[in-house]
């Protein structure tokens, strides 16, 4: 004890020499990861730490409810973190805001990262006016789960290819359902989504603005028409026009009262969980059908990046955790953590992925994605799309009247842009 | 004393009170009422050239959004709805625990209060898992009634109702409370003399209890519907505001419009278009009392 109490003074001062100097070079890092990935990425920033004595992340969990809007007042109270998860749909909007670093700088010098072997589609959601806001951590698009069973009965082999295949599909299904005086709905588009009528209009040629972004063309020819055809499917019955008919999509699906449904990766898992174990071979992936038979057709190119703020003051370090976190060795670590898909095509030739013969159909889905309108606005006038959606399948508006009248919402919110693009600002 | 000194001493008294009411209530009004004749939003926040004093087009957009007049339709049907509903239960629950038959009252009674002073967002995720369409408490009890499962928050029939039956039982509390002191303050010798006269238990809560009670149920119901007028956590915690925007209720799409699309300016005309609409509101029921006194 004595002799103890005789060296503490040492042993304080030995500390103080060896810890000191180090601690003052530990750079610390703030991290915000949205929902599930929040929680899931923390080994790997253990093992981020581990890599780097000299960085410590500190991550902080936000519920995806909240996180917009945790973003913006963080902005506005200039208490953004360093490095960030964000939907590829905002970057937008926080480039408009300003609150972004370019990241070409960092990406040219990278070692590791190599831009052209992500999925072309989806790195253009991260370049705005040429410059990249954003490197792709997970990749999601849309492509079609669908019984393959029903489809065979129906004398379908493969998925059509097109569209009006779908139709002719799925009126053999219902008329081989009537005949056992069940109840089908062969293609099931939820009238509380607006996936499917953006998919089906960026087939149709896009051109959702017009007068660069300043108003809605939503009732212009491209959409009118991919809006007639998603309305053809509630008209004639392939889709049920409300949400109360289906209560519960897996058991719907292994009751063959849905057999197609448009929907994202994160139901592979689902599917393999919830469809019951003797009908597991029974449902299959496959990319959308097209309007004009060039297989596969558009579909949307969603994801989450990995930005780094403007006033963070470790960019040096911040950069470091984002090409950990992007790297191919990271990403594959993280599909089988968490079954987000990785956007380096190297990835997927991973033994895990290339063998799941459901992702096959997101791999293909992913070289045919186009961006959407990249304008802060974007989100807000897809939501209020739905409406509209749920107009059309009730048959409250038909398809001209209601593009019209959402059009005229589409203007108001996009006033202030209106303004913006007049004067030229 | 004199009047001058007198009036000093008052006011030096008022002082901490006056001034947290206006620094924290006062000024930010006056700010938000201003800020409701510009166009702060996502573009003006990033630069200040994009700010603009628009007059009054914010409150002329209002009325041309669809989703205010859906909003303005749900918050209706949750205070002419649950407003009567919540009054009634709260009369009815204190007309129980005031009765002579009952027994074990102060427990009922804090049994009673205990929603109150439960914290929103707990009770809210407890009644989501009461109302879950698979696995719910509530539809469990249904299926012996043979009644199929409902999909309370998901079905944009039964949302609503499941809202109001929700906030109903969480503030009912408070009002009872208020009920039973207006209950102790009448003389018991009104009804010994009504009993002596022969009046029947009914006639006598006619004649003398709701007569009595007036006051207490002015109160009661000004204080349900102003803050029934103001729907906001319930929505918010257990739909957002879905499904289909059956249950967006105005201080909802406020909310939505400030914080989630940053139409700052928008969201501020909102807040005084409701005020308005409270306002209103509570000069009409104030001269229907007086009305009904002459």
């Amino acid at each position: 004890m004595n002799r103890l109490r005789a060296i503490t003074p040492v042993l304080l001062l030995l500390a103080g020499i060896s810890c000191g100097p180090q601690q003052e070079r530990v750079t610390v890092l703030k991290f915000w990861g949205f929902g599930n990935e929040g929680e899931m990425v923390q080994p790997l920033i253990r093992e981020f730490e581990r890599m780097h004595p000299d960085i410590r992340v500190e991550v902080q969990q936000i519920p995806w409810t909240a996180a917009h809007e945790k973003l913006l007042t963080a902005y506005a109270g200039g208490s953004t973190p360093d490095v960030c998860q964000l939907g590829n749909t905002w970057i937008p909007e926080f480039t408009v805001l300003n609150a972004l670093e370019p990241l070409d700088r960092f990406a040219g010098a990278s070692a590791t990262l190599q831009l052209d072997d992500i999925f072309p589609g989806v790195l253009r959601t991260n370049i705005i006016d040429s410059a990249l806001y954003g490197v792709p951590w997970y990749v999601d698009t849309r492509v079609v789960y669908y019984r393959k069973d029903i489809l065979q009965q129906a004398g379908y082999e493969e998925f059509p290819a097109t569209w009006s295949g779908v139709l002719k599909a799925s009126e053999a299904i219902q008329r081989i359902a009537a005949a056992k005086k069940k109840v089908a709905y062969p293609f099931f588009l939820p009238t509380n989504e607006w996936v499917p009528a953006i998919a089906l209009g960026m087939q149709s040629g896009g051109n959702f603005l017009k007068n660069s972004g300043a108003n809605g063309n939503f009732s212009g020819p491209e959409f009118t028409r991919a809006f007639t055809l998603l309305s053809e499917f509630y008209a004639k019955r392939y889709s049920p026009s409300g949400m109360q008919l289906i209560t519960n999509l897996y058991n719907s699906f292994s009751d063959g009262v849905i057999v197609m449904y448009i929907t994202g990766p994160w139901n592979i898992g689902e599917f393999t969980r919830r469809i019951p174990p003797h009908q597991q071979k029974l449902w299959m992936t496959a990319p959308l059908p097209s309007m004009d038979s060039l297989t596969p057709g558009i579909s949307l190119p969603l994801g989450t990046s990995l930005v780094m703020f403007r006033e963070s003051r470790h960019k040096e370090a911040a950069w470091k955790l984002i090409e950990y976190l992007s790297s191919v060795e990271t990403s594959v670590r993280f599909y089988g953590m968490t079954g987000n898909l990785p956007p380096r095509r190297s990835a997927w030739r991973d033994s895990a992925l290339a063998s799941n013969v459901y992702a096959a159909a997101f791999y293909r889905q992913l070289q045919r994605v186009d961006p959407l309108p990249q304008i802060p606005e974007w989100e807000q006038i897809v939501i209020r799309l739905q409406t509209y959606v749920e107009y059309v399948a009730t048959g409250t508006l038909a398809v001209p009247e209601a593009l019209r009248r959402f059009d005229g919402e589409v203007d108001v919110i996009l006033e202030k842009r209106r303004w913006m693009v007049e004067n030229a600002r | 004393m004199n009047a001058a000194p007198r009036a000093a001493a008052a006011w030096i008294f008022l002082s901490p009170a006056l001034a947290v009411i206006g620094i924290f209530f006062v000024l930010p009004v006056l700010a938000a009422f201003a800020l409701s004749f510009t166009d702060f939003d996502i573009y003006a926040l990033g630069n200040w050239d994009y700010f603009r004093f628009v007059g009054f087009q914010n409150y002329v957009r209002i009325f041309e959004t669809p989703l205010f007049w859906t909003a303005l339709r749900n918050t209706f049907y949750f205070v002419l709805a649950g407003g009567p509903l919540s009054v009634a239960v709260s009369l009815g629950t204190a007309l129980m625990l005031h009765s002579k038959l009952a027994r074990f009252r102060t427990f009922y009674r804090t049994v009673f209060f205990l929603p109150v002073v439960s914290s929103l967002i707990a009770v809210a995720i407890i009644w989501r898992y009461l109302y879950h369409p698979a696995h719910g408490l509530l539809n469990y009890a249904l299926s012996f009634a043979g009644i199929g499962p409902v999909d309370w928050l998901g079905d944009t029939a039964v949302a609503m109702p499941a809202i109001i039956v929700m906030a109903v039982w969480k503030n009912f509390g408070y009002n009872m409370l208020i009920f039973l002191a207006g209950l102790q303050n009448i003389p018991d010798d009104l009804y010994e003399a009504a009993h002596l006269d022969g009046a029947s238990g009914w006639q006598q809560f006619r004649s003398i209890t709701l007569p009595m009670l007036k006051p207490t149920t002015v109160f009661v119901v000004m204080i349900t519907v102003i803050g029934y007028f103001q729907l906001f956590a319930e929505p918010y915690v257990m739909t957002q505001g879905g499904p289909l925007n059956s249950t967006t209720s105005i201080v909802y799409l406020m909310y939505e419009q400030g914080f989630r699309w940053w139409s700052m300016g928008f969201a501020a005309a909102i807040a005084f278009v409701l005020f308005a609409i409270i306002l209103a509101f509570t000069l009409v029921q104030m001269l229907l009392q007086r009305s009904v006194k002459r």
